[in-house]
């Protein structure tokens, strides 16, 4: 049981402008389930990828079973029985699961042995009870089940050693369940596994041992058994953490939004939303859960001119709004955090002052005679960079040099000076630190406070649960059920997200 | 139908069947050029290059499939400008294609000036397969061709094959759909990116050849008249798959073969206006696969035109 499996002796990697990884050692034991800990940023995946042969070291030393070894490319990697499975997915969409399988395998002659292949993972999917068809191409899968199906790519090509990075991110409670039980039955089989992640909870309950990486440093290895959450909170943020934020009891205003048998189609042409029916009212967070894809960008689209919306009706404060052009809906009073603050929120390549004024700059005080007065643009700009405290290095540099927690304060800043009657944020913190995480959700609590209605969308459960006054669960494109924040529990809105209406007892 | 418009009709998709030709070389070569995540728009050069090696060497050799070999090598050779530019350095691929189609056509003008008009002393012959040939109406259709349009038959069912049945075929869908992927999976993504755009070169240059060693058999400036810009087209007509770009090809080659024989009998309408229907189509098909490809949600491979660096975050 105490086999060294993997170490790293010393790991240095440098990106530009960056030290990502700064001497780390780190060791696997055959057997155990290691926990890499760390926020996003902290440097795990870099080491990782590092294992994987994605990405060279420029110090350090890294032995498999006692041997020194150079892990040039991934396939390298799988020569030391080091399977991989990636955050985001190392599969091929439009190609069949068994083509993924057998995409780079060397072993076989120019012709693929089908036949053979799709026996392989048939067994492989049977002893672990993965269902899944050799013959699905990859999109038709839902996301747990391509998460099966790089486990059998790693397994068909008799991985002793599974890196597993952020695997729970994309499940939903339940399915995460379902994978913890596949790695225990992995562990007795005596293969050994890194799990990576920043969730406390399943940290605590999966994991053997546990090293807390921080700013591309080792802050320690501990065991479990050994230690609390609150203990590896303080180590991987570096000080006490909140677990839970102040709310002031609910003072609940008059309906601000309706949405009234909304429909709208995806890229794809698919129907995203059906017959999708809610309420917002002012002073209140309503949070919509839900597994990604099963229509929340759409509805935050369709809801901000942004889509068009096919049949149904949003209505705002008593005035229809479905429809009309972005700019009229947010002159309406309708605010909008985009889920992806770089490509829709910002504009990378222009300045904080620029950004800053997007959705002041054609009116007074900014505009004067159909000309920016650039001084007043400066100086709203840094009104909002002092009020929301965030860190420019120039006010004239680009905005895309701005860490990511400060780019989201400065979309978050400029929507609020609006002044909104609703404001939708769509994975409001998504891929923050623990310290930007905070402070926007304090932020939406007091716009709540100060009886904003705040429509909050986000994959995270446990955002959900700790801002929302009322919980919306989203199953493709409907609503399956809305709980009041006092009776929800993770369980059941677990089942909801996967769309099970009824559940036993 | 009586017995000569039955031999005019042979004839006219005998000569669709050869002109055709031209265009699915090309055609088939930027598929897997595209499906491994390369756009060429470089074919209109590499297919005119194809076509003066072709025809000097067949000129100055008196043979014309030593000529087809060399022009289909030269049309190779300089893909591999492109194949360059666009994966070791990662430059722009529409650029870089665009700069090849203006290198292509304008060293071809200046090196063919004293080749215009000059005829091939020997030509490539047409040479009738034993049984096939005698099935009525198909068989001197397509059976009563040259080596190379056998040699084009035979193309499209390897590389059909190749691409749906094989590992090198896995790959390169890989490579232009998901690069991250197929290199996570030990697939070197370069090297196969650079492997079937070498291809897509000797294949626009085969088109090339062709068009002076077996269909025109005579040297023009700029005789290939933006052949390249519809087989780009046709990739999009054929939705990247082989088979799909025979029907394409000579169905282009039919509206080609059908504006000389119209020209020919000497048809009142002008003839600026026949040899515009090529291009008119163009539009046409384009629009229409359009559509189609909208309607299926089929695409263009995912990273087409996108360099692939694996450090880069």
């Amino acid at each position: 049981m105490d086999e060294i499996i993997v170490q790293a002796k010393g790991i240095t990697k440098y990106f530009p402008g960056v030290l990502a990884n700064n001497h780390i050692d780190f060791e696997l034991k055959k057997g155990e389930i290691h926990t890499l800990l760390g926020e996003n940023g902290a440097g795990k995946s870099t080491l990782m990828n590092i294992l994987d042969g994605i990405y060279h070291p420029d110090e350090g030393e890294i032995y498999i079973k006692g041997k020194k070894v150079h892990i040039q490319n991934p396939f390298d990697a799988m020569a030391n029985s080091i399977g991989m499975i990636h955050q985001h997915f190392m599969l091929v969409d439009t190609l069949t699961v068994l083509e993924n399988v057998a995409l780079g395998l060397k072993s076989q002659g120019l012709y693929i042995d089908k036949k053979e292949i799709s026996k392989q993972i048939e067994t492989i999917s049977k002893k672990y009870h993965f269902n899944i068809n050799p013959y699905s191409k990859i999109w038709q899968l839902s996301v747990g089940e391509q998460q099966r199906v790089e486990i059998i790519k790693t397994l068909f090509r008799k991985a002793e050693i599974l890196i597993l990075d952020e695997p729970t991110a994309v499940l939903t409670p339940q399915e995460s369940e379902d994978l913890f039980k596949i790695l225990n039955q992995l562990l007795k089989e005596g293969k050994s596994i890194i799990f990576i992640s920043h969730k406390l909870d399943e940290v605590m309950e999966i994991s053997d041992r546990i090293t807390v990486l921080r700013k591309g440093k080792v802050v320690g290895t501990v065991h479990k058994k050994d230690v609390t959450k609150g203990y590896l909170a303080k180590m991987m943020v570096g000080r006490e953490v909140l677990f839970s934020l102040e709310r002031k009891p609910l003072k609940r205003r008059g309906e601000v939004l309706k949405v009234k048998e909304l429909e709208a189609y995806n890229d794809k042409g698919f129907k995203a939303l059906k017959k999708i029916s809610f309420s917002v009212f002012g002073g209140e967070i309503f949070g919509i859960a839900g597994i990604s894809g099963n229509g929340q960008k759409i509805l935050a689209q369709t809801i901000t001119g942004l889509r068009r919306a096919t049949r149904g009706k949003t209505i705002l404060n008593d005035a229809d709004i479905t429809n009309a052009s972005p700019k009229v809906i947010a002159n309406k009073g309708v605010n909008y955090i985009p889920p992806d603050r770089l490509k829709v929120g910002l504009i990378p390549n222009l300045d904080t002052t620029e950004n800053a004024i997007l959705r002041s700059y054609d009116r007074e005080p900014i505009t004067k005679r159909n000309f920016i007065d650039h001084q007043k643009a400066a100086e709203y700009a840094k009104s909002l960079i002092r009020k929301f405290n965030i860190m420019v290095p120039r006010i004239d540099a680009p905005v895309k040099l701005l860490s990511g927690g400060n780019m989201q304060k400065l979309l978050l800043a400029r929507e609020i000076a609006e002044r909104p009657k609703l404001l939708i944020a769509v994975h409001p913190t998504r891929g923050l630190d623990v310290g930007a995480t905070e402070f926007i959700r304090k932020q939406l609590l007091k716009e709540r406070d100060n009886g904003l209605a705040v429509l909050l969308i986000s994959e995270d459960l446990d955002e959900i649960l700790m801002v929302s006054d009322r919980i919306g669960v989203i199953y493709e494109g409907q609503i399956m059920k809305v709980i009041n924040i006092e009776d929800a529990e993770r369980n059941k809105i677990g089942l909801l997200m996967a769309g099970v209406n009824s559940p036993k007892n | 139908m009586n017995v000569t418009a039955t031999s005019i009709l042979i004839t006219l998709l005998a000569t669709t069947v050869r002109s055709g030709t031209i265009l699915l070389f090309p055609t088939i070569g930027e598929i897997f050029a595209e499906r491994a995540g390369i756009l060429n728009l470089g074919i209109e050069g590499m297919i005119i290059i194809g076509a003066f090696f072709g025809f000097v060497v067949s000129y100055t050799t008196q043979n014309p499939y030593l000529g087809f070999v060399v022009g289909m090598l030269a049309g190779g050779i300089a893909s591999l400008i492109h194949a360059f530019i666009s994966i070791t350095l990662r430059g722009n691929q529409v650029v870089s294609g665009l700069a090849l189609t203006i290198f292509g056509l304008g060293i071809t003008s200046f090196y063919g000036q004293k080749w215009i008009n000059n005829k091939l002393p020997e030509s490539i012959h047409a040479v009738a397969i034993p049984g096939l040939s005698k099935i009525p109406f198909i068989g001197p259709v397509f059976f009563k061709q040259d080596y190379i349009v056998y040699f084009s038959y035979i193309l499209v069912l390897v590389m059909w094959l190749i691409l749906y049945k094989t590992k090198p075929g896995i790959h390169l869908r890989a490579a232009g759909q998901n690069a991250r992927a197929a290199d996570a999976m030990g697939v070197n993504v370069n090297a196969t990116r650079y492997f079937w755009t070498f291809f897509g070169g000797l294949m626009a240059g085969a088109g090339g050849a062709y068009l002076t060693v077996a269909y025109a058999t005579f040297w023009l400036e700029g005789i290939t008249a933006g052949r390249g810009w519809i087989a780009v087209a046709l990739v999009i007509f054929a939705m990247w798959n082989p088979v799909n770009a025979l029907i394409g090809a000579y169905l282009f080659g039919g509206i080609d073969a059908l504006q000389f024989q119209l020209q020919a009998s000497g048809t009142t309408i002008p003839s600026s206006l026949l040899s515009m229907q090529p291009y008119l189509l163009t539009f046409i098909i384009i629009i229409i696969a359009t559509l189609i490809v909208r309607a299926r949600h089929l695409g263009a491979p995912k990273e087409l035109g996108t360099p692939y660096a694996r450090e880069e975050k």
